[in-house]
């Protein structure tokens, strides 16, 4: 993040005022911004405050850009959890389902329509579901986040509500993807040794699906849902777009529209440190849904 | 002989026959939109605006009078046109450095693959989005974002095949004859990769055609009055209540792509790499 800013033709001061400033109030920028020292200081400066939790100053807002973002989070986070939760509880129940039906109609039904998911494009999903939900039958509103608190004219469930339809349109692409690599990995585990030896001892085919294959098939599903959570939060900057939330992806493009380098900079760096972060919980868990993994390593 | 059979394997591979005519159907559209559209996409018509469907305007006007017909056929050449330089720069990069990494291992193979793990930590979308934030938004800067995206994708898959064709007993046999790495990775490995390469590359087309249209509606791709699908969602939704099909036409373009590129590229594994086909 910072060689790019550093790569800036002419310099970020230049960006941030546009072709119009004048020398006097280019110098008085690069003053604020610090560019008038070393890069090396600059990088350990701005390095040295990120690891003490302190972030730049947003040059539109005039406030540390790790509270728009702290403030900005609370719909971002909530709406990534909960097009998650939905994801993972569509895919694990219909990718299972099709392996369990391999090559029947369930299974081809389930497929089309992993594969139609994959080809609709999330905002234009978010678009119909606008017109069903809030054009056609009215039953929500076509965008807007009314607060988590009364005092702000919401409360927690009108909060939810107004993230449902975002979370849903969000949840359709990885649900597509997961229920394939869900089917995919419960096919390659039923053709274990330990899941015939389960059906000989007497469990039933949905004990052996639910209790032993499921667990056993987790790894790669669980590599793709780590992937898919940093996918979610970047994708939830177009979906905030569409609802008109006031998110991490709203605050990007009034930075953007306002040439507010500091704050890209930093929610760019926030989103990326967040993906690296959720990998690096994923890795973690494979040892507690793998023992055998723990040794390995151990 | 080969070639045959695999054309003859293509006709009854339905996958591949329906996903083929979805692409065709796209690469025509683009190319007839070259020579000939309905209406100049540019043409303004504010007194016949958002007119219904109608034989002057098949699928009727948008809120600027311009025809919509028009407007996706000649929406299409973006497409086309940010998937093959998107897929040409994450190929042109990619490759190159995946078979370098394979051939020579090492320090070199680190170096590579902690760049392109590096570079894969920026989603196309991030990417995209930091680049317009300094350069300003267009077409230009959204194909660069989405290339420099499949350069890590392309290289990490060119790595993992090569690596195992290198492992194979004809290269040790190439290397016992005296081939060197270059030689060996000329006639040996690169053709034995290609095909996981061709299913690579519809895969990242399908997602670079997504990720313009996903830039495009949020005004950070192409700009007016250049037409782009994305971009017609985003004019189609500010019209939603008086004019929903307006939001209809260009997703189902998208949508129809896309699924078009999959189906293919689901087609072209199973009819490359038939051993794919069996683990699916």
């Amino acid at each position: 993040m910072f060689a790019v800013l550093e790569l800036l033709p002419g310099n970020a001061a230049q960006v941030i005022l546009g072709e119009t400033a004048t020398a006097e109030s280019i110098a008085a920028m690069e003053e604020k911004l610090g560019l008038n020292q070393p890069a090396a200081v600059r990088y350990a400066r701005w390095m040295g405050g990120l690891l003490q939790g302190q972030t730049g100053i947003s040059i539109s807002y005039d406030t540390p850009t790790a509270e728009l973002m702290a403030e900005r989070m609370q719909v971002t986070l909530p709406l990534a959890v909960m097009a998650m939760a939905l994801t993972v509880a569509l895919a694990l129940a219909l990718g299972v389902y099709a392996a369990s039906r391999q090559n029947k109609a369930g299974d081809v039904g389930v497929m089309t329509l992993s594969q139609m998911g994959l080809a609709i494009p999330n905002f234009w999903l978010a678009i119909l579901l606008i017109l069903l939900f809030a054009v056609h039958l009215q039953w929500v509103s076509a965008g807007g986040f009314p607060g988590w608190t009364e005092d702000s004219g919401g409360g927690v469930w009108p909060a939810i509500a107004a993230l449902i339809l975002p979370a849903m349109a969000l949840a359709a692409v990885q649900t597509a993807i997961l229920t394939r690599v869900t089917r995919s990995a419960v096919l390659d585990t039923l053709r274990e040794d330990f899941v015939r030896t389960a059906r000989a001892k007497g469990l039933s085919r949905r004990q052996v699906l639910w209790g032993h294959v499921l667990r056993n098939a987790m790894i790669p599903v669980l590599t793709v849902m780590g992937l898919q959570f940093g996918n979610l939060i970047t994708s939830a900057i177009v979906i905030e777009n569409v609802f008109v939330l006031p998110g991490i992806g709203r605050l990007i493009f009034q930075a953007i529209a306002n040439r507010d380098l500091i704050v890209v900079r930093d929610v760019v760096m926030l989103l990326s440190a967040l993906v690296i972060l959720i990998n690096f919980a994923i890795d973690v868990l494979y040892a507690w849904i793998d023992p055998r993994l723990k040794v390995t390593h151990g | 002989m080969a070639e045959q059979g695999f054309w003859q394997r293509a006709r009854r591979h339905s996958s591949f026959v329906a996903g083929g005519c979805m692409v065709a159907l796209l690469i025509l559209s683009a190319c007839l939109s070259l020579l000939w559209s309905p209406y100049p996409v540019g043409d303004i018509d504010i007194p016949n605006k958002l007119a219904l469907p109608s034989a002057a305007h098949w699928l009727g006007t948008d809120s600027l009078g311009r025809d919509i017909a028009s407007l996706l056929l000649v929406g299409s050449q973006n497409s086309l046109l940010v998937g093959f330089i998107a897929v040409g720069i994450g190929l042109g990069a990619g490759v190159p450095l995946g078979l370098l990494a394979a051939a020579r291992r090492g320090c070199v193979e680190e170096l590579v693959m902690r760049a392109a793990d590096f570079t894969f930590a920026f989603p196309a979308l991030l990417s995209a989005i930091m680049l317009t934030a300094i350069y300003g938004p267009g077409l230009v800067v959204s194909i660069v974002a989405i290339g420099i995206f499949n350069i890590p994708v392309f290289a990490r898959i060119t790595r993992g095949a090569a690596q195992a064709v290198w492992s194979r007993d004809y290269c040790t046999a190439a290397r016992a004859a005296g081939k060197g790495p270059w030689r060996i990775t000329l006639d040996h490995v690169l053709p034995n990769i290609l095909s996981v390469l061709i299913v690579q590359a519809t895969i990242q087309f399908a997602i670079a055609i997504l990720a313009e249209a996903a830039l495009s509606y949020l005004g950070l791709g192409t700009q007016p009055p250049q037409a782009s699908w994305g971009r017609m969602l985003n004019e189609a939704q500010s019209q939603m209540f008086q004019a929903p099909m307006l939001a209809v036409y260009p997703g189902v373009a998208i949508a129809l792509a896309v699924l078009g590129l999959n189906l293919m590229g689901d087609g072209l594994r199973d009819l490359l790499d038939p051993r794919l086909a069996r683990q699916r």
